[in-house]
């Protein structure tokens, strides 16, 4: 019997890095850990799960999932988890996989934990480590033996890594999808261009432009930047408010939390607000003109200096040192 | 139309946090506790629906202490027409399913077309309760909602996505929860404030809303919390004067970097 589900996003080709990453945490809690691909393409994806020791890979590519929101996904994951037998599910903690995850544990009463760090079998069980408070605070928790366990893990918690299984078994699922699945329907999906940047969320390195920026021109330096160190860009949450650049991007409390290997801070003063998104990250480098701005307390280094003046020969550093 | 705006009292981030060791809940009373932000967003969008569509209703709908009428005063005074109360000693320490159970029994006793809040509370930070509680009450759910148009029953929302959004669209009623990117919220008039004091408010125990008290709170919460320890402080490192010219910042950060091996 399969012990745990790992909700695999996919490209139509192969496991999304994120799902990789969870495939091989799911392989170090269980002997038995089975895959659950969604939507077109997943066929395509499939059998790659096997290289991350995941036997079986279900499957469903049904129409219905990406014409409608939600719901289709979650009858999906109940009807896999109906013929796996599996009682954790591993999910990319991510909100629109949450959605779905929480109309699943609602519906059969079980217990979900999200923005999971660590995972570790203790007993019967598996303990999840999260950050809370902004990281002000560590807590351990879990889910009552015996009740179905969604966890949702984040990006780069685990590292990926292949076994060389053989390619996986591919069940399709065979799921009805009532009135109900349907009654949301998607109308259109709308990308702006990343400009080839990785997702904020999952980058290992993030150039965060605040107040001190002056205007929404200044992020064009900021992009440069994060081009030339192949990072994400960020916001603080007075960038966005001024609409100097998407609130999609703004770090903090009201926007999104990141722990990358590299948060660079130019012109965040580093409110408490916004440290709560960012403070858990391996390493802080600020550039303020304040020499009493917050950020400075928090950072493993700090250049006290005007960020007009220190990028632009930064970036000549960067590009430089990285050829 | 009628409008409620589930709304949750949580500490101020600013404001140190002190854990009850007993259970591991938050010590509400070690720091000041506010409306959640996020949920002012809700209201802001609801009462923009209030003043566009005559005969529209808009009640706020909290879950909490006693003490957290306060917080529901708050929320009445950027101009609701009333509010209710869930209190019950025994909701003390819910997690995102138990408070869904909670605050979906206090909604199957009320008729709305939009349950609108905020995507997340700024305590918790689950963004959990919203497709929960569309879930319990069979209904459909817009979440994470940047843009929302209401055209009578027809419900079109923007979801917000890393790079941009997904339109998609639903019929009410319906459960929408909303990012901080769909309005800027006001702030409440002075004669608001005044009003919030005589609004309505209905305060429901566990009893009323026909709900076991051992399927809620701490006991009822199929999630546990075991342990909670307080990360230590981050440590300032090297701080480096900048010679004006900019030259001299940029090579303290490519060194770094270089010496970090991030370069």
């Amino acid at each position: 019997m399969t012990d745990i589900l790992v909700l695999t996003d996919h490209d139509g080709a192969a496991p999304k890095k994120v799902a990789t990453q969870l495939l091989t945490a799911a392989r170090g809690l269980a002997d038995d850990a089975a895959a659950l691909l969604l939507g077109e393409g997943a066929q395509g994806a499939a059998e790659k799960v096997g290289a991350y020791g995941a036997a079986t890979a279900y499957v469903c590519d049904a129409p219905e999932v990406d014409a409608h929101d939600t719901e289709p996904k979650t009858a999906a994951l109940l009807a896999a988890l109906e013929a796996s037998g599996a009682s954790v599910v591993l999910y990319p903690a991510e909100p629109f996989a949450s959605d779905v995850v929480a109309r699943a544990a609602a519906r059969v009463g079980g217990g979900v934990i999200g923005d999971v760090s660590d995972l570790a079998r203790e007993g019967e069980g598996i303990v999840a480590t999260k950050q809370i408070f902004g990281g002000d605070m560590t807590s351990r928790c879990t889910v009552r033996p015996g009740l179905p366990a969604f966890l949702g893990v984040k990006p780069n918690a685990f590292a990926a890594s292949e076994v060389g299984g053989s390619p996986a078994d591919v069940v399709p699922l065979d799921v009805a999808f009532d009135e109900r699945a349907t009654r949301v329907r998607v109308v259109e999906v709308v990308e702006e261009s990343s400009g080839g940047r990785p997702e904020m969320t999952e980058a290992s390195m993030i150039v965060t432009g605040g107040r001190g920026l002056g205007d929404a021109e200044g992020f064009a330096l900021i992009e440069e930047l994060a081009d030339a160190l192949g990072a994400a860009v960020g916001a603080s949450r007075a960038a966005t408010d001024a609409g100097w650049y998407p609130h999609q991007h703004q770090i903090g409390q009201t926007g999104k939390t990141v722990a990358p290997q590299l948060y660079l801070g130019a012109g965040v003063s580093g409110a408490i607000q916004h440290r709560a998104g960012m403070q858990t990250s391996q390493r802080i480098i600020a550039i303020n003109k304040d020499p009493e701005a917050p950020i400075f307390s928090i950072a493993d280094l700090g250049v006290v200096g005007d960020l007009y003046k220190v990028i632009p020969p930064l970036i000549e550093e960067v590009r430089k040192r990285a050829s | 139309m009628r409008i409620i705006c589930p709304v949750k009292r949580v500490p101020d981030t600013a404001a140190e946090k002190r854990m009850n060791e007993a259970d591991w809940t938050v010590d509400r009373d070690a720091s000041d506790p506010i409306l959640n932000a996020n949920d002012e967003w809700g209201i802001e969008e609801a009462m923009r629906i209030k003043e566009r569509v005559d005969g529209t209703e808009v009640i706020a709908l909290c879950m909490g202490p006693e003490s957290a009428q306060q917080t529901i005063r708050k929320a009445l005074s950027y101009g609701l027409d009333g509010a209710i109360q869930v209190t019950d000693d025994a909701v003390a320490g819910s997690d995102a399913a138990a408070t869904a159970r909670v605050l979906a029994a206090a909604l199957a006793e009320e008729e709305f077309d939009l349950l609108i809040m905020g995507n997340q509370s700024s305590d918790a930070r689950t963004t959990l309760v919203p497709a929960m509680l569309a879930e319990l009450l069979d209904l459909p759910a817009l979440t994470f909602v940047k843009h929302l148009e209401v055209d009578g029953e027809r419900l079109l929302a923007h979801r917000e996505t890393p790079n941009g959004h997904v339109a998609v669209e639903t019929s009410a009623p319906a459960v929408v929860s909303v990012v901080e990117a769909i309005n800027e919220p006001r702030y409440p008039s002075f004669k608001g404030i005044m009003a919030a004091k005589k609004k309505p408010l209905e305060v429901k125990d566990l009893a009323a809303l026909g709900v076991d008290p051992a399927t809620v709170g701490h006991a009822g919460s199929a999630t546990q919390v075991l342990e909670v320890t307080p990360r230590p402080p981050r440590q300032a490192g090297a701080k480096v004067e900048d010679d004006g010219s900019g030259q001299a910042g940029a090579t303290a950060i490519a060194d770094w970097l270089a010496e970090q091996k991030l370069l």
